[in-house]
């Protein structure tokens, strides 16, 4: 204990220091500011609210940014440049198309299914009784972390050999089904998918939480008046109800594909990115910290973001159009 | 009144000062006779003088290796100022340019040590320092601390990974006993096979680090196959995976881990972690599984870890005889960046097994510090286990070898090596193809 405090004091003791020189330069600012009036007033007033943002933007993200860019054209040590290696062997190593290809694979299925599946479920769950209840148990696994997800489907994917213990929950219900189990990680490409449903049982919640928001914040009354023009189920939906949560589904949809894009913990808790099961992300990871070579891990640092870039250009397209509409 | 008060006071002072100086006395002595015994003759008295050992060990470690030189510096005068630090691997060569080089470095891997001579700044040791060496180590640590056949570094404390976790209950009831010879050790596989017992477990899952133990069962069999030269030669490349001792060695380590006849369906090992691979020998679920010491901390709580327990090691036996007592592990190497009186002082010292014994005995019963001294004696253990691996590491004779995955470039060594020995037991793909795979990957800048 006295050696924890004696390891730890002096850095408690900085990180005050450091509150308090912020919060002085901070108020140091403020006031200067309240004194300015008159002409100079709207200059100095956008030269403190951006400029601190401006600063940190510039050396927390545009530099990073522009220095990653210029490794993915250098060697493992950035000692040397190399061109387009980095990214001829993305695109040509056989591993690697393994690793594209499932990356797409993810990208195209798990926003998709995650997002109908929490339509269908806010859909369902609409005025249910003890409606409460239902939705908070969906929306639990929001709560666990992707490692610890990963952790408790270990157990359910586990296989051992047929001499020892079965203790995994998909082989056991396999084998009183009457079929025999197989080592579901090791089996390409269905050990994809089932990483996939690990995904989809965390996020599912969450599409449906927000999509119930948006579906209940349709007014009453243009839900009676399509019952008494004699719209009912499916036409009630796809004619009154889809259209008016529209733009919350995208949104939803949006952030599913960046959290997607990102994905990293599944793939590496599961498999390490082994038997055919990784990701970009991951791979992006092992190549800067475990094999120490940054200009692959750049490169694929800038192949993730150019697969974002489209999302978020139409994302802020829709924001706009949105905002121009009110 | 106000005259006796002072006079009082002053009284106070003096009896408080000379407590303090009774308390000091002995620490500024300079030669305490009961600490030089413990720490050897031949040592100049150095009064006041401070030698820096830079090193990656921190925290509690750290202290005992304070607490361990507390004899040297009561009986020389010479305070040894143990720098640990968490990023020492990228400190060491910015302070080596920079001028800033600490007195000595205590190195975790002959890599980096060869980087530093490189450099033109580490001192030849001592001649006192390289007789100790040649008296006390075996040759192979002998060559790990030079640098192109030229010795630099005397070696620290030592581990060793060639163990077999197995259950002495069980081998006990079964009437199994711990095998010498590798033969030996398959013929009882064998044995244990036709009892339908499940002879060896083992487990490649670590995360982004899976397939490490896979990179260690085939170390253990190169060594012990071709021996220290072809497995040093293959860690810097000069032999490839795919040449015929790599391969024969990963045809012998598929006739072991890879043989469904011990290890039941060979594909679970890539998906079992390593830390559940081991869970069952306590219950005889499984017989015996490769891993290093350190596993002792896997197993089941209540699980009693002893010679006569519910789990315990026995050494890999070896191979080929013309290899003696092969050994794989790690170790660390003193390294000097001046030639000052003091630093040779500390450098003699730490070559001693004086200080070997002093730093067992500063890290107690909880062991998990091991020297390859061979003027140690065995009982200076107060850790049976310890006990059991330093008789291996600390033997004249052992063929000691570093962890070649660690040694080798990241891309193959944390990278391709790991993927592919995964691959390897997950699909059974054919040594060839494994090998060349690898070799593919070598780094070519």
């Amino acid at each position: 204990m006295s050696s924890f405090w004696s390891a730890n004091l002096p850095k408690i003791g900085q990180m005050i220091a450091a509150i308090a020189i912020f919060l002085a330069v901070l108020g140091a600012i403020f006031f200067i500011a309240g004194r300015a009036n008159g002409k100079k007033q709207k200059p100095i007033a956008i030269t403190i609210f951006l400029g601190p943002a401006l600063v940190l933007l510039t050396f927390g993200l545009v530099g990073p940014a522009i220095k990653t860019f210029l490794f993915s054209f250098k060697n493992s040590y950035s000692t040397k440049w190399v061109g387009f290696r980095n990214y001829q062997w993305i695109f040509t190593d056989p591993d690697m198309r393994i690793v594209l290809r499932n990356t797409i694979l993810w990208l195209v299925i798990t926003p998709l299914i995650t997002t109908a599946l929490g339509l269908i479920l806010a859909i369902f769950l609409d005025r249910m009784r003890r409606e409460s209840i239902a939705k908070s148990l969906i929306f639990m696994p929001m709560a666990i972390s992707f490692v610890g997800a990963s952790i408790v489907w270990q157990f359910v994917y586990n296989f051992a050999d047929p001499s020892q213990p079965q203790t995994g929950l998909l082989s056991t219900i396999v084998r009183h089904l009457g079929f025999s189990p197989t080592n579901w990680i090791l089996t390409q490409p269905l050990n994809t998918f089932l990483l996939m449903v690990i995904f989809i049982w965390v996020q599912a919640g969450f599409a449906m939480v927000i999509l119930s928001a948006a579906i209940k914040a349709v007014p009453a009354d243009i839900v009676e008046a399509s019952a008494l023009d004699g719209a009912s189920g499916w036409k009630q939906f796809r004619s009154v109800t889809f259209p008016m949560v529209r733009s919350t589904f995208i949104v939803v949809l949006a952030t599913m594909v960046v959290t997607t894009l990102k994905l990293f913990d599944i793939v590496r808790t599961m498999t390490g990115g082994n038997f055919g099961t990784s990701v970009l992300s991951n791979e992006m990871y092992s190549e800067v910290f475990v094999r120490f070579d940054t200009g692959r891990g750049s490169a694929m640092a800038i192949v993730l973001f150019v697969m974002v870039l489209p999302i978020l250009i139409y994302n802020i397209y829709n924001l706009r159009r949105e905002r121009s509409i009110a | 009144m106000q005259i006796r008060k002072k006079g009082m006071l002053v009284a106070v002072a003096a009896a408080t000062v000379a407590l303090v100086a009774t308390f000091v006395a002995p620490a500024n002595a300079g030669t305490s006779s009961a600490a030089c015994a413990n720490v050897g003759s031949g040592y100049a008295v150095n009064k006041g003088a401070t030698v820096e050992v830079f090193t990656s060990v921190v925290g509690d470690e750290l202290s005992r290796y304070q607490a361990a030189s507390k004899d040297f510096t009561a009986c020389t005068g010479i305070t040894i100022n143990w720098n640990g630090s968490n990023s020492f691997e990228s400190q060491l060569p910015v302070r080596v340019a920079g001028g800033t080089a600490p007195d000595l470095a205590l190195i975790p891997q002959p890599g980096l040590l060869a980087q530093m001579v490189a450099t033109g700044k580490v001192a030849t040791p001592p001649s006192a320092v390289t007789n100790n060496v040649n008296r006390y180590w075996s040759k192979s640590w002998r060559d790990l601390g030079s640098v192109n056949g030229k010795f630099y570094a005397a070696p620290n404390s030592a581990n060793l990974k060639s163990l077999v976790w197995y259950s002495p209950k069980q081998f006990a009831k079964y009437g199994y006993t711990v095998p010498t010879t590798w033969a030996a050790m398959l013929a009882q596989s064998d044995k244990m096979a036709a009892a339908k017992q499940t002879a060896w477990c083992g487990g490649l899952g670590s995360g982004s680090a899976t397939g490490w133990p896979a990179t260690d069962w085939l170390e253990e069999v190169v060594v012990r196959e071709a021996g220290a030269t072809v497995y040093n030669n293959w860690i810097n490349h000069t032999v490839k995976f795919s040449d015929a001792p790599i391969i024969h060695a990963m045809n012998t380590v598929w006739g072991w881990m890879g043989n469904s006849k011990y290890v039941g369906t060979v594909s679970t090992i890539a998906t079992t972690t390593f830390q559940n691979a081991g869970v069952n020998i306590p219950t005889g679920g499984c017989m015996q599984l490769q891993q290093a010491s350190f596993y002792a901390a896997s197993f089941p709580t209540g699980t009693v870890v002893s010679p006569t327990g519910d789990a315990w090691v026995y050494y890999l036996p070896g191979i080929n005889p013309a290899v003696t007592t092969p050994v794989e592990g790690g170790g660390e190497f003193y390294a000097a960046f001046n030639s000052n009186k003091a630093t040779q002082e500390v450098q003699t010292y730490l070559s001693t097994p004086q200080w070997a014994v002093s730093r067992i005995k500063a890290a107690g019963s909880n062991g998990g510090w091991l020297s390859a001294n061979t003027g140690v004696p065995n009982s200076a253990y107060s850790n049976a286990l310890d006990a059991l691996s330093a008789k291996y590491l600390a033997d004249k004779s052992s063929t000691f070898v570093f962890d070649a995955s660690d040694a080798m470039p990241a891309a193959v060594g944390a990278g391709t090596e790991w993927t592919q020995l995964t691959n390897w037991f997950a699909t059974g793909a054919s040594a060839t193809t494994i090998a060349k795979a690898i070799d593919a990957s070598w780094p070519t800048n």
